[in-house]
């Protein structure tokens, strides 16, 4: 086991505990930097689309994980993202870099006139509504053409920088690689400070929140409207990756794809959110490779891949409440107190967790 | 002037009249004593103190405002924190976390400097973080520095409370029975506290109390309520001996009412 002497409670900020953190994690990086060099371009591209849903889930996190409010209406925040760069960058002609944060902007706005009538809501009320709010913005990218395309939808160039084309899937995994670096800093950020803390205070006792000085409306709104602007800069960064937007990639399945994606990883988590957003892309891409495997009855089947993730979600559910992060933290702890690790080892916590879910 | 003083306050559910015309006066430096029978009114008091509740009538005012009408939120920022009867606390986060909420209220950090952890944010978080120390210290909370709250025992949790309600600094503690559920040993430990938070910190205490040993030990004065009344109040001797009091808690003596 490891043990570290604290001198400073600055010490206790720092962003690697231990020494062996950080190299772990730029052995990871360096991993991920020469990835592209020799994964070809079908992973890449994968990895890159399991980056730009990393900077969702982790909005949605923060959301759904550490403020405790359900969002079914997620895709349109990402839909919002996305039509914002696809109208400033196809129709208008400005460039990507101008557009993106606007995507950011426009989905955090919109999640900010969303949240008003929806703060008085908890629960599944809130899910219904999100989840109206997602069937609207539906049909108004349908019904919208001059901006949206409508149901044709709209062709979007990958961008450049100066001189360097992004066309290529490499490229353009960098750009991604390094929105998801700034992102997971950002969140980081947002949760060991003060803010993070009062996202779960209102998660886990509205009433005692209150009494600790917290407003309510304030720090819901807040979640509400960081969550928004993550899934903009993804819907963002999603455009021009897949080259085409249409009504077709911002549907309900999109939003519970999301929710999938943390609750498999795990909530409030950002280990989570990364684990979960890799797992369930990855997921995807083998459901639809792998169907061809299968029987035709099977593989014909509409709702065939939704069944799976709510198979997936149950058995999580079930046998590993805390999700994969949570798996990962037991195995980091098999190995650091090796051979004293017991099988029964975090039953209470997982008897805990059961027990919990009845609350 | 006292430090808060509750006038003809009245709260009402329906029918039921929770709190009627209740004075009550809290001064400075004290510790006053709330008792009373099940349902008497002395939570709702709480709550109407704290902006919980809006009362239909009658004002509590706290360092010569008015606060009756006052969002909940904005209560602890004029110097009141409170503990409650049915524990609040913020399950599945630390003991660490919880006590470093209370310091939420004296935050300075912009919203950009805490999502770039500018020096501001971070000296604030060690600013936090020394100050909660001093209460973990105070309350002897060491141990269970890391340990998430939904694992604790009772005793401990009712502990963390306290120390979450000391960390915001406040001038005026409302406890709603801070001793219920203690075991003898922790409800001495909760004694010398209450002692150490009035002499120490210089914390004025209101208390909600049914161990009527611990209302004697700590409580400088005691307001006895019952069916949402005030029915006595006075030095802690003086309330118990007080007819109503009795009579309150013990029923009419019918040996008394046979013969007069």
């Amino acid at each position: 086991m490891k043990f570290k002497l604290k001198k400073s409670y600055m010490e206790d900020l720092k962003l690697f505990e231990y020494k062996s953190d950080m190299v772990g994690y730029g052995v990871l990086l360096v991993f991920l930097f020469i990835f592209p060099s020799w994964a070809g371009n079908y992973w890449t591209y994968n990895l890159t689309l399991a980056g730009i849903y990393c900077i969702a889930a982790l909005g949605l996190n923060i959301l759904t994980g550490y403020t405790g409010m359900i969002s079914l209406g997620h895709a349109a925040f990402f839909a919002i993202g996305a039509y914002t760069v696809g109208y400033m960058t196809t129709i208008l002609g400005h460039s990507f870099w101008i557009a993106l944060p606007l995507a950011g902007f426009a989905a955090a706005f919109v999640g900010l006139s969303l949240v008003l009538p929806a703060l008085r809501l908890s629960g599944i009320y809130l899910a219904i509504v999100t989840m109206g709010f997602g069937f609207i913005i539906d049909q108004v990218i349908l019904e919208w053409p001059e901006v949206t395309g409508g149901a044709n939808g709209l062709l979007i160039n990958r961008p450049t920088l100066g001189p360097l084309s992004l066309n290529s899937d490499a490229s353009y995994y960098y750009v991604v690689l390094v929105m998801v670096i700034l992102f997971v800093l950002l969140t980081k950020n947002i949760v060991r400070t003060s803010m993070g803390r009062a996202f779960v205070a209102v998660r886990d006792s509205e009433v005692a929140a209150q009494s600790m000085g917290i407003p309510l409306a304030k720090v819901k709104t807040q979640a509400f409207t960081i969550s928004g602007f993550y899934a903009g800069i993804a819907g963002g960064l999603f455009a021009p990756l897949i080259n085409f937007i249409g009504p077709d990639n911002f549907t309900i399945i999109e939003s519970i794809n999301l929710i999938v994606m943390i609750i498999v990883g795990g909530l409030a988590s950002i280990h989570g959110s990364i684990f979960g957003a890799i797992f369930i892309t990855l997921l995807s891409e083998f459901i639809r490779v792998g169907k061809d495997a299968l029987p035709a009855f099977l593989s014909q089947q509409v709702g065939f891949q939704g069944a799976v993730y709510g198979l997936i979600i149950m058995l999580f559910i079930l046998f590993e409440p805390m999700g994969i992060y949570g798996r990962y933290l037991k195995i980091k702890y098999l190995f650091q107190v090796f051979p004293l690790y017991r099988k029964d080892t975090f039953r209470r916590e997982r008897k805990f967790q059961k027990a919990q879910r009845t609350r | 002037m006292p430090l808060l003083e509750v006038t003809e306050l009245s709260k009402k559910f329906g029918g039921v009249h929770a709190l009627t015309m209740v004075n009550l006066q809290v001064e400075k430096g004290e510790v006053h004593a709330l008792i009373g029978p099940n349902g008497a009114g002395k939570t709702t008091l709480f709550n109407c103190i704290s902006g919980f509740y809006r009362p239909e009538r009658g004002s509590a005012v706290f360092k010569g405002r008015d606060i009756t009408r006052t969002a909940p939120h904005k209560i602890p920022r004029l110097g009141i924190a409170r503990t409650f009867q049915n524990l609040e606390l913020f399950r599945n986060a630390t003991v660490l976390d919880n006590i470093m909420l209370g310091r939420y209220m004296h935050k300075r950090a912009s919203f950009f400097s805490e999502a770039l952890f500018l020096s501001k944010a971070k000296n604030q978080e060690v600013e936090a973080r020394r100050r909660v120390e001093e209460v973990i210290d105070f309350l002897d909370l060491q141990p269970y520095r890391d340990r998430v709250i939904a694992q604790l025992p009772f005793g401990t949790q009712k502990c963390v409370e306290l120390a979450r309600a000391l960390a915001l600094d406040p001038e005026l503690i409302l406890l709603d029975e801070p001793a219920a559920g203690l075991n003898s040993e922790e409800t001495r430990d909760l004694c010398f506290w209450i002692e150490d938070i009035k002499e120490d910190l210089e914390i004025t205490v209101l208390l909600v109390e049914h161990n009527m040993r611990v209302v004697n030990e700590v409580a400088d004065r005691v307001t006895a309520l019952d069916f949402g009344a005030v029915i006595a109040h006075g030095t802690p001797e003086e309330v118990q001996q007080h007819p109503d009091v009795i009579q309150a808690y013990l029923g009419e003596d019918d040996g008394a009412a046979a013969s007069a």
